[in-house]
């Protein structure tokens, strides 16, 4: 059996090499310091909500919600945390590709440590960007006129339940970044992913306004119930479903997407 | 057999159709230096990729302190320090991140991988540049480094991948020191390196590899005697005095009637029985009055020791000796 579990002590034939979740902070770190002295790795974190957000609040403001900037900026606002957040991911898989071809991981491979930790800490390591992304976000909102309509604990969950679903895409891109041949190409394929994802959603416009075929892909599309999820614990209104489907397709990525990462990763050794 | 630390048998790896091992065996007993000796492109880099859990082989056992790489990866990995050309540091931390980063994944608990980290940059003479990024570093510190993060875990048995390559003869010599003092403390080192002088001045043992396979295992004074001891090279200052030269040297009894080999830039080789030689060949130019403006005494370059052992050049100049001039 090779399950591939975060505690899985046997991947591959490997026996007794047990996860430590402290050797994937270690190496979070090592992640989070590079980061920190290259700060235009933080670019598409800060800059790229900010311009998105004004740009479509005040593009489709008026023609769409009624002609009501405010109104669509409640709207869109949920969305485009989602959609940014996403996009998010596209620097690990980039990262990884070059990272992974220096001679640190041979290092990190000669160690007594799990085969995945590496890969782990990497995408721990990004949860400093998630959260500058929800700063970032909200801040600017709030700026323009954006208020929450719940309370702030319903505010917090919805942007935990962000994080917990862009940690879990991240791995999509760790696997397109140890699998496709440069760099480059990883933002490529991650677009194939994404645009389709952000677009093809509830993101923009509400779903009822979309032709039946498209509905039905936007209905099954896992941004669209990250977004309402997040929707209705801003704005208020019946959330339980959303966020069970939220973690459901968080789930499947993780299922779907460790194992293809780590097998690349060992591939690539 | 458990004096063995590094034992491997019948070792085989191909990438795509290109056959990097086709069989090679290694063996270095606890406390000695194996010297594995080639050019690039031997299989050396594979043979201690496998040995350190990095690649699996094809077929062929290998063990480390009694450990299968295969079967027991994660003890090896426990037993092991590697430096390198590929196993290397982190270019954008400084010296005491790297260290400390090795220290805890190696499970010290932080304030002991600090203290390991300060100890070994002290003892590598890298302290002034702990605090500096990698990056910035001098070639020479950077292999330091690099040495220094395969020795955190204080392992028993040693990797070092061609440690000396790129580096000036100074900075080579003080490399050598380390080795020869990570002996004494009781480790076992397994070197690669293309040079015979290197081989020669630390290994107990020494293997040859060439295209994949072992072409000669011997102590350094076994593969010298087979091989040839010290080659004497000599330059006239004056071209026109070259025939004398090769007279003169002809003559002197160290050289047993050997041919002088010309190579090259005008001036001639020479394999001699002696070590010490030189007065003799010195009195000698002197009395037939020939200038010259090299002499040295050294050991058989790689692709010499190739040539005794084999009959042919070692695989680069003969891959070069194959493109038509």
């Amino acid at each position: 059996m090779s399950a591939m579990t975060l505690t899985g002590g046997t991947i591959g034939t490997t026996p007794k090499r047990r996860f430590n979740p402290r050797h994937a902070l270690v190496l979070a770190k090592r992640n989070i310091i590079k980061s920190m002295r290259t700060p235009e790795q933080f670019m598409d974190v800060t800059l790229q909500p900010i311009i998105f957000l004004t740009l479509f609040t005040y593009i489709f403001g008026g023609a769409l919600a009624g002609g009501s900037q405010h109104a669509y900026l409640e709207f869109l606002l949920p969305g485009m945390l989602g959609q940014t957040i996403a996009m998010t991911s596209i620097a690990i898989g980039q990262n990884l590709h070059t990272d992974i071809d220096k001679g640190v991981f041979d290092r990190f491979r000669s160690l007594p440590i799990g085969r995945a930790v590496p890969l782990i800490g990497a995408v721990l390591a990004e949860f400093t960007r998630y959260v500058t992304v929800c700063v970032v976000t909200m801040a600017v909102g709030y700026l323009i006129g954006f208020r929450i309509e719940t309370d702030p604990l319903k505010l917090l969950a919805g942007l935990a339940l962000a994080i917990c679903f862009a940690a879990c895409f991240a791995w999509v891109s760790v696997f397109i970044g140890l699998t496709v041949r440069s760099a480059g190409a990883v933002q490529g394929v991650m677009f194939l992913f994404i645009f389709p994802l952000s677009f093809g959603s509830n993101v923009f416009v509400q779903t009822s306004t979309m032709p039946g075929w498209l509905q039905a892909f936007v209905k099954v599309n896992p941004m669209s119930h990250l977004v309402s999820a997040v929707r209705g614990l801003m704005l208020g209104g019946p959330v339980g479903s959303q966020v069970g489907w939220t973690f459901a397709w968080c789930a499947i990525l993780l299922v779907v997407f460790f194992p293809l990462a780590l097998r690349g990763y060992i591939r690539r050794a | 057999m458990t004096d063995l630390a590094i034992e491997a048998t019948g070792l085989t790896k191909s990438f795509g159709k290109t056959k990097a091992l086709a069989g090679v065996d290694l063996a270095a007993r606890k406390g000695t230096v194996l010297g594995v000796l080639g050019p690039n492109g031997a299989g050396k880099t594979t043979a201690v990729r496998i040995l350190a859990t990095l690649l699996r082989a094809d077929s062929g056992v290998a063990k480390v302190n009694g450990f299968d790489v295969r079967t027991h990866p994660n003890q090896v990995r426990q037993r092991i320090g590697l430096t390198g050309q590929f196993a290397s540091v982190d270019d954008d931390l400084t010296g005491t991140e790297n260290l400390v980063m090795i220290g805890q994944l190696l499970d010290l608990p932080k304030k002991a991988a600090k203290a390991r980290a300060a100890e070994l940059l002290e003892w590598f003479d890298l302290a002034e540049a702990a605090g500096k990024k990698a990056k910035n570093y001098s070639g020479g510190m950077r292999r330091r480094l690099d040495l220094a993060a395969s020795l955190v875990g204080r392992p028993p048995v040693i990797f070092l991948d061609e440690p000396t390559t790129g580096l000036d003869p100074a900075k080579r010599e003080d490399m050598w020191d380390v080795v020869r003092s990570l002996v004494s403390d009781g480790s076992t080192v397994l070197l690669t390196t293309q040079y015979l002088e290197e081989a020669d001045a630390l290994a107990d043992e020494i293997t040859v590899i060439n295209h994949g396979k072992v072409i000669a295992h011997d102590t350094p004074h076994g593969l010298k005697r087979v091989v040839g001891g010290q080659r004497l090279t000599v330059h006239p200052i004056d071209p026109a005095r070259y025939d004398d030269l090769l007279t003169v040297l002809s003559e002197i009894p160290a050289t047993a009637g050997r041919t002088p080999e010309p190579n090259g830039r005008g001036s001639v080789t020479i394999q001699v029985d002696s070590d010490d030689v030189l007065p003799d060949v010195v009195a000698r130019l002197r009395a037939a009055g020939i200038k010259v403006d090299e002499l040295s005494l050294h050991l058989p370059s790689l692709d010499e020791v190739f040539f005794t052992l084999t009959g042919t050049r070692s695989g680069e100049s003969h891959a070069a000796e194959e493109v038509p001039a």
